[in-house]
């Protein structure tokens, strides 16, 4: 039995009567009356902190390095007090064998109960062979772990769509978690890496709530990607207003204009980042002056250049723009309309001379 | 061709004319050529934006008036073109000409293959229609039409994006149209492609129906402003129905 949110806090030094002072103040936040204040207390008491197993596949850890900036709430909070983190690769004490038998500890204890998390995806070419974690291929971990899980969540591009190491040619055959676990919930949290605060929240509502966030059709929570970067940027007045950067140095850099023409790809990506922004609502990239690039959409690398407006369409083996693909189509239908319109006047001279006794009477 | 025959024909001719178009669907085709011009120049121009504003913000909504305008004639051209769907159904049988293709009709292939003999002056008569030649069937109901259909779905997908979710553009469209190709960024490029297929039949049809009015056998340019079709020779036509 894994520990409660009272034991935690009690372990981590709180009294019982901070505890139930806890209990009251939160009942009163939520507007609820003194009949509840045992009724929370009971449930601190005796719900268990819900089980993660955070797995590790073809991945940069940046959502690790991201999660573990999360502000509101901490993730110390979040790890400490809120989930049992019972296998993350990356910020566990144990290591080697210790640290594997414990996803194998997991899984027979909370059988059908835990949450698995996964950072990064299975590569499926050369019998995942690219991935190997403890001697095996990952995509056996992954497999094995999703069979007896509540739920999973899908971290980042990797995990979400395949990121960088599915861009074209993708080698190894990386493969997102959702084309490889098909009888699981699946909660996509896309981004290279998501925003911290989405990261924490999600777990958080999990936990306080006990079900899914409510997600859109493409398996992200939509609280977080139900709006594109465009539609909260703060330099939206300048594009209504048509005002662009031109080039990185120019005045209108300078003076914050939109960066559509930059290639920014705000207009076109799904996230929170105009809202809740980087490092405690810092910053984002806009407001550092650079475009979106897109991290949280699917195929983001395979979609030419970052600093295009235009997605470059590989077509013969050479790049360009739907522009001028299209301004080609339309040249070559122009000069062939043209060709045929010399062409048509040569065969009516050429008529006129044959029959010019039928032209007469025609005409 | 025997010329003498042709002559004698022709100096009794009394040319028989037919009412193939009636006034709604000569509204609409004109209707639905300005909405196709505001769109292609606002799309351009959304997708490749003009030179910068100079001043403040405030003083400025250029971007938006072109999105405006293309957003506005997006809905003329989406309403038009469920009128017209809704006009093939109580107008005459030619108003229903443009959304049935009969492909399974050997002898309509034999008309596509005759008219493309004659584009490519491989003959020396084109056929005479009343209603559209086979191939500007073909081509007006795969470009023209399809292209339309896929235009109104994707322009209203991306028009949902910005109308959000629960909206109803966002719901009817965006919802599944955005999932079906990825993300977002390859419906703006398909949309964009799509553009450029309508330039080019646009490009062909205007060309081909002065060419047909100065080349063929019946009138093309007049007949879309007044209805009637007018013929040059009194012979049978090919597609008698």
């Amino acid at each position: 039995m894994t520990e409660t949110f009272y034991e935690v806090m009690r372990r981590q030094g709180i009294t019982r009567r901070s505890f139930m002072k806890y209990c009251s103040l939160t009942a009163t936040a939520l507007g609820l009356g003194p009949a509840f204040v045992p009724k929370i207390a009971h449930a601190m008491e005796t719900k268990p902190r819900i089980p993660i197993l955070w797995l590790h596949g073809l991945e940069c850890t940046c959502c690790s390095e991201s999660f573990i900036r999360s502000a509101h709430p901490l993730a110390k909070d979040v790890i400490l007090s809120m989930v049992s983190l019972d296998y993350d690769d990356t910020i566990m004490a144990a290591a080697g064998h210790q640290a594997e038998a414990i996803i194998e500890e997991t899984i027979e204890k909370y059988n059908g109960n835990y949450i698995l998390a996964v950072e990064g995806n299975p590569p499926l070419n050369q019998d995942g062979m690219s991935c190997i974690i403890g001697g095996k291929p990952f995509l056996d971990q992954l497999t094995h772990a999703a069979e007896h899980c509540k739920a999973i969540i899908s971290w980042g591009s990797c995990a979400s769509y395949g990121c960088v190491q599915a861009a074209a040619p993708n080698p190894t055959q990386a493969t997102p978690v959702h084309k490889v676990i098909h009888n699981k919930p699946i909660i996509k949290v896309p981004g290279c890496p998501p925003i911290a605060e989405v990261m924490t929240a999600v777990v958080t509502y999990i936990l306080t709530f006990e079900r899914m966030p409510e997600l859109d059709r493409q398996g992200r929570p939509k609280m977080f990607y139900s709006q594109r970067i465009h539609d909260k940027c703060y330099r939206r007045p300048h594009f209504d207003a048509g005002q662009f950067v031109e080039s990185w140095d120019d005045e209108a850099a300078r003076k914050g204009y939109c960066l559509y023409k930059m290639g920014c790809k705000g207009p076109t990506t799904y996230n929170a980042c105009s809202t809740i922004r980087w490092n405690e609502g810092t910053s984002f990239p806009i407001q550092a002056g650079h475009g979106c690039i897109g991290c949280s959409e699917d195929g983001f690398w395979d979609k030419g250049s970052w600093y295009a407006r235009l997605t470059d369409i590989p077509q013969f083996g050479v790049e360009a723009n739907a522009d001028k693909v299209g301004a080609t189509a339309a040249a070559v239908v122009g000069t062939a309309t043209a060709a045929h319109i010399a062409a048509s006047a040569v065969k009516r001279a050429m008529q006129k001379d044959a029959q010019p006794g039928s032209q007469k009477g025609d005409e | 061709m025997s010329t003498g025959q042709q002559t004698e024909h022709e100096l009794y001719r009394s040319e028989p004319a037919v009412y193939v178009y009636e006034a709604p669907v000569r509204i609409w085709h004109w209707v639905n050529a300005l909405c196709i011009t505001v769109l292609c120049v606002t799309g351009y121009f959304i997708g490749s934006p003009l030179p910068t504003m100079p001043g403040e913000a405030s003083d400025h909504f250029l971007m938006g008036y072109i999105r405006f305008a293309h957003f506005a004639a997006g809905y003329v051209l989406a309403i038009g073109f469920l009128y017209r769907i809704l006009w093939a159904f109580l107008g005459n049988h030619h108003a229903r000409q443009l959304f049935v293709v009969p492909i399974t009709n050997l002898n309509w292939w034999k008309g596509v293959m005759h008219e493309a003999k004659w584009y490519a002056f491989l003959t020396k008569e084109p056929h005479k229609y009343v209603g559209h030649n086979p191939l500007a069937l073909l081509f007006m109901h795969v470009m023209l039409v399809w292209g339309t259909v896929f235009m109104i779905f994707t322009g209203f997908a991306l028009y949902g994006e910005g109308t959000g979710m629960g909206s109803w553009q966002f719901e009817w469209f965006s919802s599944w149209i955005i999932p079906l190709f990825g993300q977002s960024q390859d419906v703006h490029t398909w949309h964009h492609l799509i553009m450029w297929v309508i330039i080019c039949f646009i490009i062909m049809h205007v060309y081909v129906a002065i060419r047909e009015d100065i080349m063929s056998r019946q009138s093309m340019v007049s007949t879309m402003i007044s209805g009637w079709r007018t013929f040059k020779d009194n012979r049978a036509v090919d597609d008698e129905d």
